[in-house]
């Protein structure tokens, strides 16, 4: 029988996964992105866990929310996307390093 | 539902608000570029309806409406009407900016306004989905503000450092806030106080969600160690964009805090107190100590920030009403304080150059003694120099935490604002002292010109005066924090 506990640590071990795909991740931007929408899966899993076990709704109806922003998210993320690649020939993390001081 | 029971009136201001954004969306399709003055004018008609609408409904008490999402009480209403004035001037100077620079288009009006209605829900918010929605409404229009200047590959990859940290913030804080729904079964605010006060929740749970919920709003405060994004950003957007980014986002920032932190998680302030004193510290440190290495003017007025949000946790750390007004007072003045500043890089910048070195400063005194006299004003605010308001911020924030008796906190506070006003000084020196190296003659417009001596004399008054706003501060919270 599955309790809330694996569903607790299989979301985060998810969570894990993306934070250290965002910070280790040293050459693809869509790799980032992928990275980003992982977490925010990972947070959905654990809304809808709680969700279940706690009989209430609330958790589900914010998992919604959060995917319609998150699909928002990305959108806006591959547009500016597009514009870098455009500009700098690369999607290159390691090219992202015109800023420093 | 009864429809009847329904009350809308707490939300006229943002209904009003964003439907004149879908008007001006619309509208703006219609109008051609040299037309564009309408556009530019039907924005800030709708934030000064928006600011009467706030004014006349004003009510010295909370009203919580649409099923809980939304709050209207003085904090919010106190806020808004200041992020209403923020916009407003963010947009009389950037005018000319933007034009030189072809962004003066249509989106850059409707994005503004979206990024403003977002900093709205942020502060009106009573739900953690109303809180996450108006957040993230806020930072994607700020994402596409930024990248709006699409020639410039800076601006592009300032937008991408943005994007990506923005994103990890709202994905820290979320998980926290899953934890916190699943320790006290509740996303309403005032439910999951009722829940931690009462003691049923989870404690290793609701802990383990602060954490994250502490580390996501550090991110969007821009306090060490979760900084890293704050100079990029504000150094690789144009400067029109890094003011619209530094100016009212902060306030919509703080209220979030304090509605997270306060209004949610108040019972558990012995454990998010630690946190803080930790993120202030080594904000006002690291910020004010990398600020002095920066030739960039942009980039230090960014390290400047850093540790003006470690004086601003200052005043939430004392965990008090009393710290909480001198925070809110805090962020009040430093939002008008950057304005001036960063109002008088983007008067000094022109179409082809970008006034944002130290050097760019050199000999301003002899080009225009006026601006360099409202420059100094700025700077002069920003170090906590008195008369002007930035000290009697840095004053207030520090007495509220003497008063709580970390008497250890407020001398690292005092030391570190003595550091930081070296770096103010140099910029003075540089303005006052050396010799003028750029003669093109200095062009702003006569409302930009007259809107920014206001703006640095208001400075200069509320330095002299603040009595006042400290009250409304002081009262504002008060009324706020007593019913939820």
């Amino acid at each position: 029988m599955l309790s809330l506990t694996h569903f607790l640590v299989l979301a985060g071990i998810l969570f894990a996964i993306s934070v250290l795909g965002i910070f280790l991740n040293r050459k693809n931007l869509i790799i980032l992105l992928m990275a980003i929408e992982l977490m925010l899966l990972a947070v959905n899993y654990n809304f809808i866990a709680f969700s279940h076990y706690l009989s209430d709704t609330a958790g589900q109806i914010f998992v919604f929310f959060i995917l319609t922003v998150a699909a928002a998210e990305s959108a806006i993320g591959l547009a500016i996307l597009v514009v870098l690649f455009r500009k700098l020939d690369s999607i290159n993390v390691e090219d992202l390093g015109s800023l420093k001081g | 539902m009864n429809w009847a029971d329904l009350n809308l009136m707490p939300a006229l201001p943002e209904m009003f608000l964003l439907g004149a954004l879908s008007v001006i969306l619309i509208l703006d399709l219609f109008i051609s570029d040299a037309k564009r003055g309408i556009t530019y004018a039907l924005s800030l008609l709708t934030l000064l309806v928006c600011a009467v609408t706030q004014v006349s409904t004003f009510e010295p008490f909370a009203t919580v409406t649409l099923s809980g999402m939304f709050v209207d009480d003085p904090l919010s209403d106190i806020v808004k009407v200041a992020m209403y004035g923020v916009t407003a001037l963010v947009l009389v100077y950037t005018r000319q900016y933007v034009k030189d620079r072809g962004l003066f288009k249509g989106e850059y009006f409707t994005l503004t306004l979206f990024a403003l209605l977002g900093m709205n829900l942020m502060v009106s918010a009573s739900n953690f989905v109303s809180l996450y929605m108006g957040l993230e409404l806020l930072s994607l229009s700020l994402y596409s503000l930024i990248a709006l200047q699409r020639e410039s590959g800076r601006a592009i990859e300032a937008a991408m450092k943005y994007f990506v940290l923005g994103a990890l913030a709202s994905g820290l804080l979320l998980y926290g806030v899953s934890m916190v729904y699943g320790a006290t079964g509740s996303l309403e605010l005032a439910k999951v106080a009722q829940a931690i006060a009462s003691g049923s929740a989870n404690q290793t749970l609701l802990v383990f969600g602060l954490v994250f919920i502490v580390a996501g709003l550090a991110f969007k405060l821009g306090a060490v160690p979760f900084h890293m994004w704050v100079p990029d950003v504000y150094q690789g957007s144009s400067t029109a964009m890094t003011l619209m980014i530094g100016a009212a986002p902060k306030l919509a920032a703080f209220v979030f805090v304090i509605r997270i932190l306060v209004q949610g998680l108040g019972e558990m302030v012995a454990d998010w107190q630690g946190m803080l004193v930790i993120l202030a510290v080594l904000s006002m440190a690291i910020g004010n100590l990398t600020a002095i290495a920066q030739t960039n003017l942009k980039r230090m007025l960014a390290y400047s920030t850093i540790s003006h949000m470690g004086f601003l946790l200052l005043g939430l750390i004392a965990g008090n009403a009393e710290g909480y007004s001198a925070a809110l007072f805090y962020v009040i003045v430093y939002v008008l304080t950057s304005l001036a500043g960063f109002g008088i890089l983007l008067g000094l910048s022109r179409a082809g150059f970008e006034c944002e070195t130290l050097d760019d400063l050199k000999g301003l005194n002899g080009r225009n003694s006026w601006y360099a006299l409202l420059m100094l004003l700025a700077l002069f605010s920003m170090a906590g120099i008195p008369p002007l308001a930035g000290f009697y911020a840095k004053f207030a924030v520090i007495q509220a935490i003497v008063n709580v008796n970390l008497l250890w906190l407020a001398i690292v506070a005092v030391l570190m604002s003595l550091i930081g006003a070296f770096y103010y000084l140099r910029a003075v020196k540089v303005m006052y002292f050396d010799d003028v190296q750029d003669h093109s003659p200095i062009t702003m417009s006569g409302d930009m010109k007259l809107v920014l001596s206001l703006n640095a004399v208001a400075l200069l008054v509320l330095g002299a005066m603040p009595e006042r706003l400290i009250a409304m501060c002081v009262e504002a919270m008060k009324q706020s924090l007593v019913v939820l």
